[in-house]
């Protein structure tokens, strides 16, 4: 064996999809099956994971065209944890669609479409080059565009035509960022632009690189000024849609920008302090935007948008602890975004509406379900000891370190005006008197549905809270993880040493 | 030509900004789809023009003795131009739906998933 | 469209467009042409077709659904890419038979990648295409 088998979870989300569209309008079949390929993806995944975990960062160059010249896919520590992280929130969205989604809207192919975003988001956790990553945002987006107008209702529409325009400006953006690398240092390996990055003199150009960079990747991760399209279109889709969306898309930007800024453009003070500055105006704009909605699509879309701000803030400051506190971050968001998307599903499922004024007496009626929805809904908070007080707690300690004392107040508002949300929310939705609400005559709820997709529809939330509370209370194995994730960032010699250098194994 | 190339990317990106700051849909969409056109002729610029020298070895050489034609740029723009391909007939598509839906093309009038709370 | 001489013209381009598309297919791998570009002349083939007789008689003379192209060519693609993986060479190295065949001269994997580019394609604009000029 070759260390080519590292590409191997891109290849079978991409066989998988395939093997889909050949059942286009067979929809139970698509369902059977794709819970199938999650479920076997995932182990690869899994299994990727622990031989990077024991070798350390595996290479391959596609096509055999050495290092600088060929696209390289490169498996560090950080790659494989995003690909294993996506994989689980692809298993839950999979089951979790296949319990809930309306069989109108899983007839356009839903489910091909699904996996082939997951193939994209896992190919560009895994290349090692700056123009191939465009592409996989490429693939990702094109599916992504798809998924937000499946169905085509008036809603989905217009919020998928501001996803779509700014999503096309971002790939300009980012295009002609790569063109400026490509004339700075003629090369589009990652690891090769690097070091030749480093030794440039012209150091305004680089800057202003990096700066198209921060703007480009900036309005696929949704932070402070061009955060707009978020809250407008994600609570359009179904809340299966928006699960995966929410779980990982911005989430992807975020993984561009820790990966360029680290390896490509490490350590500029400048942008440094920009998006720490940046960082503060998205948590503040994302909590109190979330405080005002009455819908819980929206108020989500603005915690995300809140919580975007606190991965931008490790990043900002840039230290080790710092960046470890991201990854963490990273890590916990992910499962705990998905999972919070899902709960509002089911929410909608239950009563039929997402309007927090009109839902009520969620504890009385469902009291196991609810004390359930309570995981996400508190490790969200960083509630001690679920998992996002750890982040945080890393987070504040980086910035005591390098004295951004105004930053850490805007980390704690924002872990505030999180928990204002939430107990707003917890108060209206689960404790208050329930109310009658109108139904609807065509809708099918949550009690009328069959077992199995009951079952289908709660078992992912599970899922994804038993990894939370892992996470929380299994935090240790967490902090190692991610501090080796951060280890390798700030010092990215063994990564570049890894893609020119061809170090191989055999497993 | 260098200089030629530079006015026309300066004036693709002019346009599509213009462009994308009017209140119609279908302009923001040629606004979108000139800014593309400008960032492939800025990858083929910044990949340096050379005129009649293909980047082939000749026979009982190693490297290259003479400056070469980059073939690099020429792959980049290709896909970018076959991606935005894709995304930009998409973007028609959705814009055609939206008109048809909403019955508007003003901006303006998109408001409703941002407005009600 | 109406016009006599576009409709007399269409029913000859057709074949010959089809021709032409597949001799830019198969000499795309040194030189100018490709599984893209050949798609794209085969889809203004049945485009020019449909242009002069309708949309009706274009799907007619097509039979199958174009949509059905694209997981057909993506099978292609995805095997020519995982072909090397099994002789234990890195995804996506061409692979070349020996000899030369008559007409169409060197066969490697390369050749299949670009005829699944050259079936998603046709089955990508057509649909699109298609789907575009259904509603007007």
């Amino acid at each position: 064996m070759s260390n080519s088998t590292i590409v191997l979870p891109i290849i079978f989300q991409f066989v998988a999809g395939t093997i889909l569209l050949f059942f286009w309008r067979k929809i139970s079949v698509q369902k059977v099956l794709s819970i199938l390929f999650s479920t076997l993806g995932l182990g690869i995944s899994v299994w990727l994971f622990l031989l990077v975990w024991e070798h350390g960062i595996l290479v391959t160059q596609s096509g055999d065209w050495k290092a600088p010249f060929g696209i390289s896919f490169v498996a560090d520590i950080f790659g494989v944890t995003m690909v294993l992280l996506s994989s689980i929130a692809g298993l839950a969205v999979s089951i979790f669609s296949a319990g809930s989604m309306r069989r109108e809207r899983l007839e356009f192919g839903f489910f091909p479409i699904l996996h082939l975003l997951i193939m994209g988001l896992q190919g560009a956790f895994l290349t090692g080059d700056i123009f191939n990553l465009y592409v996989w945002f490429e693939v990702v987006i094109i599916s992504s565009f798809v998924l937000l107008t499946l169905g085509g209702k008036k809603q989905q529409l217009e919020g998928a035509l501001k996803y779509v325009s700014l999503n096309l400006l971002a790939s300009s953006l980012f295009l002609i960022g790569i063109g400026f690398i490509y004339g700075l240092t003629g090369s589009l390996n990652m690891a090769d632009v690097a070091i030749k990055l480093d030794s440039l003199q012209n150091r305004g150009l680089v800057s202003v690189t990096s700066g198209i960079f921060l703007v480009a990747f900036g309005i696929k991760s949704a932070i402070f000024p061009m955060y707009f399209w978020l809250p407008a279109s994600y609570h359009t889709p179904p809340p299966a849609v928006s699960a995966i969306f929410a779980g990982l898309l911005t989430k992807l930007g975020i993984y561009a920008m820790l990966r360029t800024f680290t390896l490509m453009f490490g350590g500029d003070e400048f942008m440094g302090d920009i998006m720490v500055i940046l960082a503060a105006l998205t948590i503040l704009s994302g909590g109190l935007g979330a405080l005002l909605k009455q819908n819980m699509g929206k108020i989500f879309g603005y915690l995300i948008v809140c919580h975007i701000g606190f991965l931008i803030a490790g990043l900002g400051m840039y230290t080790e602890l710092a960046i470890m506190g991201t990854v963490f971050y990273l890590i916990h968001d992910i499962i705990v975004k998905t999972n919070l998307f899902m709960v509002s599903g089911l929410i909608l499922k239950i009563n039929g509406t997402q309007d927090i004024r009109q839902l009520g007496g969620m504890y009385k009626n469902y009291p196991l379900l609810s004390l359930l929805m309570a995981i996400p809904l508190f490790s969200l908070v960083g509630i001690p000891p679920l998992s996002g007080f750890w982040a945080k707690i890393f987070l504040i300690q980086a910035g005591l370190d390098t004295k951004e004392y105004v930053l850490i107040g805007f980390i704690v508002l924002g872990s505030f005006l999180t928990l204002w949300v939430i107990a707003r929310l917890w108060g209206e939705v689960f404790w208050k008197n329930s109310t009658d609400l109108p139904k609807k005559a065509d809708g099918l709820y949550f009690p009328q549905m069959s077992k199995i997709d009951q079952w289908l529809m709660v078992f992912p939330i599970v899922l994804l809270s038993g990894i939370s509370l892992y996470i929380g209370f299994g935090a240790e194995n967490i902090i190692l993880l991610s501090q080796r994730i951060s280890l390798e960032l700030m010092d990215p010699s063994g990564y570049i040493e890894a893609v020119l250098g061809l170090k191989t194994i055999n497993p | 030509m260098e200089i030629l190339l530079i006015i026309i990317i300066g004036l693709l990106h002019a346009g599509g900004l213009y462009m994308l700051l009017r209140r119609s849909m279908f302009k923001m969409i040629i606004g979108l789809i000139l800014l593309g056109n400008g960032a492939n002729l800025l990858i083929f610029l910044l990949g340096r023009l050379v005129k009649g020298n293909p980047p082939v070895i000749e026979d009982g050489m190693k490297v290259f003795s003479d400056i070469y034609a980059d073939p690099v740029p020429q792959a980049l723009v290709l896909t970018a131009i076959v991606i935005g391909f894709g995304l930009q007939s998409f973007a028609i598509i959705l814009i055609k739906r939206v008109y048809k839906v909403l019955n508007t093309d003003d901006l303006d009038e998109l408001n409703s998933t941002d407005e009600e709370i | 469209m109406k016009s006599l001489i576009f409709k007399t013209a269409s029913t000859y381009l057709l074949p010959l467009l089809l021709l032409f598309s597949i001799f830019i297919l198969l000499r795309g791998h040194y030189l100018p042409g490709g599984g893209f570009v050949g798609g794209l002349i085969a889809a203004i083939a049945f485009l020019i077709h449909s242009f002069a007789f309708g949309l009706k008689e274009t799907q007619s003379i097509i039979k199958i659904n174009p949509g059905y192209l694209m997981p057909i060519g993506l099978v292609f693609a995805i095997g020519a890419a995982i072909a090397p993986f099994f002789i234990g060479a890195p995804i996506l190295k061409g692979l070349w038979f020996e000899e030369p065949f008559k007409f169409i001269g060197m066969v490697g994997s390369a050749l299949f990648f670009d005829i699944g580019v050259y079936l998603v394609v046709i089955g990508a604009t057509l649909t699109i295409m298609f789907s575009i000029t259904d509603t007007v």
